[in-house]
């Protein structure tokens, strides 16, 4: 062995070939009940495969969800006025692209995301043109829009550079008033009822509002249930506990039943906000619990070490521990705005027409009666996905933060 | 606390009571209590103003007033005479009684899903993934919503779709094949009783052993085979005696309006149990991966080393331990499924929350109803989480 010096010292260890076959014989048929599963499913799989495409070939109801995609977009949110939430949409875009330049790493896969899937919807779009509902611009050319504002906001932050970071982190903080503002109107702008929102608008600005606004509220009780004193902690735990031991749909029954009653002149309270409240009452609890589970991660020794350079309680939470610990809850947070999303399909019962109510109403439209079986398969479908497509999204951008998370610690 | 104040010289120092944490601690909880009771009497006061001039002041009173309205199906008997009381009553059960059966349909589900994640075989485990993707970023409402749909699309009763002759599909339900009592059941029963005490009895008694050698030891799950297995070997014992069975098959016939035998479910319920169980399953299926991977490969390896076999590796070092990661997430899946059964209102299968909702459009008594609601839900919520907390305390690791 010792006279081979000539061998370098270290090589990579060869590549394992493994053909086909072999690849098959150890995945799929390596012991004999392996074998009779792989059989079994492989005979499931491709009957169910070939059903379901056979029946979405010939299903007669997908006009149903394309004719109406206004409808499942906005609701009854009146025509000549959909460039409101086009223009809203743009803004988010535009900042969304500006971070990206900025920041770059999962924010830019972000944007990138968005504007491939701009891109696509904008193809899609242009293919079938003759959509009634159309704006006086053109959903193809608005997706178009979108990726370019994208991609051009990110290439203009890049130039600007750091000068550009405390504007857009205003920017962010005044989106959501903006958003709502240009949506409901006011200044200057015709005032759209919150009667008429609805569809996939309604879901998104239920979601995002039961976050950003339950943020103050469920950080102040994460920080209240780990309070030394008694009466503050108490109340926390039981707010936290009562909130968290009903469902969603009480605390909703509860924010259309009671809210009118708790305040003087309530029944003037409109059925968004009565829901805006109730889910943010009910997201504020369970954001205390996740943000408190980023406090307790924190060792011990930062406090004590704030403490011993001689900041008070509230420099300690503030400058110490509260920012890492939501660095730490950032994955958590964005899994229940998933679930958030997802669990606003629930405002259909208190009778707001969300994405999920859209569809139903789309299925019970008159002009659909005649068709066999109904419409809703292919509707539900449809919604389906965009559901699916929006949560998946967001999953897998909480699973890379997570584990950038996780790189940064070792 | 004066954690950072500079060494005080000796003799009394008086600090003022503003820079005193103590006195500012106390003087915080009082303003906030003062605060929280102000804002809490505001609000009640403005309702009960509004109750007032509404002249629906809130009263348990129609309790005990016939409720009028009839509910779809019920555990207990129930006709529209009976009172809201009655209503509400059947509403908690019906709840109780689709959470309880989904519970258990969905650990099970879960828990194949779960090692079907861990599979050695490629396609398995990545039909288990596929299913758990799709499923969870979908609304479960939509999911309802969907299933109570495809019940409707079932043919009249005269044409139900057979499977296997045991389940039958049509519009009002799903019928299906159940198991009865037959003749000898009595017989059978008292081995079933005898199982239970010897197994007690075996339980108590190596209890009290290792209590004296003082030492550990594992006692339930043999105690538990001990009585299945008592109630097994009197199954066909019971047969060999008196030549039939002691829990006959009850199969569904068709006869000329309805079925006769087995039991039938309505759609809605089949629907939310269907909806509620793929849902849940998917959570705990993910819950029971991460609990086993949890344990780390030099636990198996050690326990093989120790000359444990398989079997004692698995049940002594492996599962204890998954388990200590798998039961507080898995208790809070068990509230989550609860509380997600009020769905139902949705697809009108009459559960707690349907029940209550129509008990305040016919009396418009808001607050009661919403109080007893909170409180039938709190109390399901509560009592779930002590059994799993007294458990789970159990289970945990005792560190030294």
């Amino acid at each position: 062995m010792a006279t081979e010096v000539s061998r370098p010292t270290s090589r990579r260890a060869p590549r394992q070939q493994i053909g086909l076959i072999e690849w098959l014989r150890k995945n799929l048929f390596s012991t004999w009940y392996n074998v009779i599963i792989t059989v079994v499913l492989l005979y499931v799989i491709v009957q169910t495969v070939t059903s379901f495409v056979s029946w979405m070939v010939t299903a007669p109801g997908w006009p149903a969800a394309f004719t109406n995609i206004k409808l499942l977009l906005t609701w009854t949110y009146p025509v000549d006025q959909l460039w409101r939430p086009q223009a809203a949409m743009a803004l988010v875009m535009l900042l969304l692209g500006l971070s990206s330049g900025l920041w770059g790493g999962i924010v830019r896969m972000v944007a990138l995301g968005a504007a491939v899937i701009s891109v696509a919807l904008g193809f899609v779009a242009f293919t079938f043109p003759d959509l009634p509902g159309q704006t006086s611009l053109p959903g193809w050319l608005f997706m178009f829009i979108c990726a370019v504002l994208l991609v051009g906001g990110d290439q203009l932050a890049r130039l600007v550079g750091n000068k550009l970071r405390w504007p857009l982190i205003i920017a962010w903080l005044l989106a959501y008033p903006a958003v709502i503002l240009i949506l409901r109107g006011g200044i200057g702008l015709p005032v759209v009822e919150t009667k008429l929102w609805g569809g996939l608008t309604l879901t998104l600005i239920l979601a995002v509002s039961g976050i950003v606004l339950s943020f103050p509220l469920g950080v102040l009780l994460a920080l209240g249930r780990r309070s030394s004193l008694p009466v503050i902690r108490t109340f926390c735990v039981l707010y936290i506990e009562l909130i968290r031991g009903v469902p969603l749909v009480t605390v909703l029954f509860m924010g259309a039943l009671l809210l009118p009653l708790f305040l003087p002149g309530g029944e003037s309270i409109d059925a968004l906000v009565r829901a805006v409240i109730a889910v943010t009452l009910f997201s504020a609890a369970y954001l205390a619990e996740n943000v408190r589970g980023g406090l307790q991660s924190i060792p011990k020794g930062q406090v004590e070490a704030a403490r011993a350079l001689g900041l008070n309680v509230v420099q300690t939470t503030l400058l110490i521990t509260l920012p890492q610990a939501l660095r730490a809850v950032v994955p958590v947070l964005v899994g229940q705005f998933i679930a958030l999303f997802k669990d606003t399909s629930l405002v259909v019962i208190i009778g707001l027409v969300d994405l999920l109510g859209a569809a139903q109403n789309i299925v019970g439209q008159p002009e659909w009666l005649g068709t066999p079986g109904g419409v809703w398969r292919e509707t539900f479908l449809v919604i389906a996905a965009i559901y699916w497509v929006f949560s998946f999204t967001m999953s897998r951008i909480s699973k890379r933060i997570e584990d950038q998370i996780a790189r940064s610690r070792h | 606390m004066a954690a950072g104040s500079p060494p005080l010289p000796s003799g009394k120092v008086t600090i003022p009571f503003y820079r005193d944490t103590r006195i500012i601690a106390i003087i915080v909880q009082v303003v906030f209590a003062i605060a929280v009771a102000a804002l809490l009497w505001y609000l009640y006061s403005n309702m009960m103003n509004g109750l007032r001039q509404a002249n629906l002041l809130p009263t348990f009173a129609f309790l005990s007033v016939p409720a009028g309205f009839p509910i779809a199906e019920s555990v207990i008997p129930y006709d529209p005479s009976m009172t809201y009381g009655r209503a509400f009553v059947v509403g908690i059960l019906n709840t109780v009684r689709v959470a309880g059966i989904g519970i258990v349909l969905a650990t099970i589900l879960g828990l194949i899903l779960g090692i079907a994640r861990l599979s050695d075989n490629w396609l398995l485990r990545n039909v288990a993934l596929v299913y758990v993707e799709i499923v969870r970023n979908v609304p479960l409402l939509l999911q309802l919503i969907f299933w109570f749909s495809l019940t409707r699309l079932f043919p009249r009763i005269q044409e139900s779709i057979d499977i296997g002759g045991l389940l039958y599909l049509h519009n009002r339900g799903v019928t299906l094949a159940w198991p009865q009592a037959a003749n000898d059941f009595d017989a059978w029963m008292l081995w079933v009783y005898g199982g239970i005490v010897v197994g007690v009895i075996y339980y108590v008694i190596r209890r009290i052993q290792f209590a004296r050698r003082d030492r550990p030891g594992v006692a339930l799950p043999q105690a538990f085979l001990i009585a299945v297995g008592m109630a097994v070997i009197g199954f066909f014992t019971t047969y060999f005696v008196y030549g039939a069975w002691p829990v006959s098959l009850s199969i569904p016939e068709l006869q000329r309006f309805n079925f006769v035998g087995g039991v039938t479910v309505t759609n809605s319920f089949a629907a939310l149990l269907v909806g509620l169980v793929i849902y849940t399953a998917v959570f705990i299926g993910e819950i029971v991966r991460s609990g086993i991977l949890a344990v780390s490969k030099g636990q198996r390896e050690a326990a093989r080393a120790l000359g444990l076999t398989p079997g004692q590796t698995m049940r002594l070092v492996i599962l204890p331990q998954a388990l200590r990661v798998i039961i507080p997430p898995l208790t809070s899946q068990y509230l989550n499924l609860t509380k997600n059964s009020s769905l139902a209102v949705a697809i009108a299968y009459p559960d707690l929350f349907y029940v209550a909702s129509t008990i305040n459009n016919q009396t418009g008594q808001a607050v009661p109803v919403i109080l007893m609601l909170m409180a039938s839900y709190l109390s399901v919520s509560l009592l779930t989480s002590l059994f799993m907390n007294w458990y789970n305390r159990r289970i945990q690791l005792v560190e030294r």
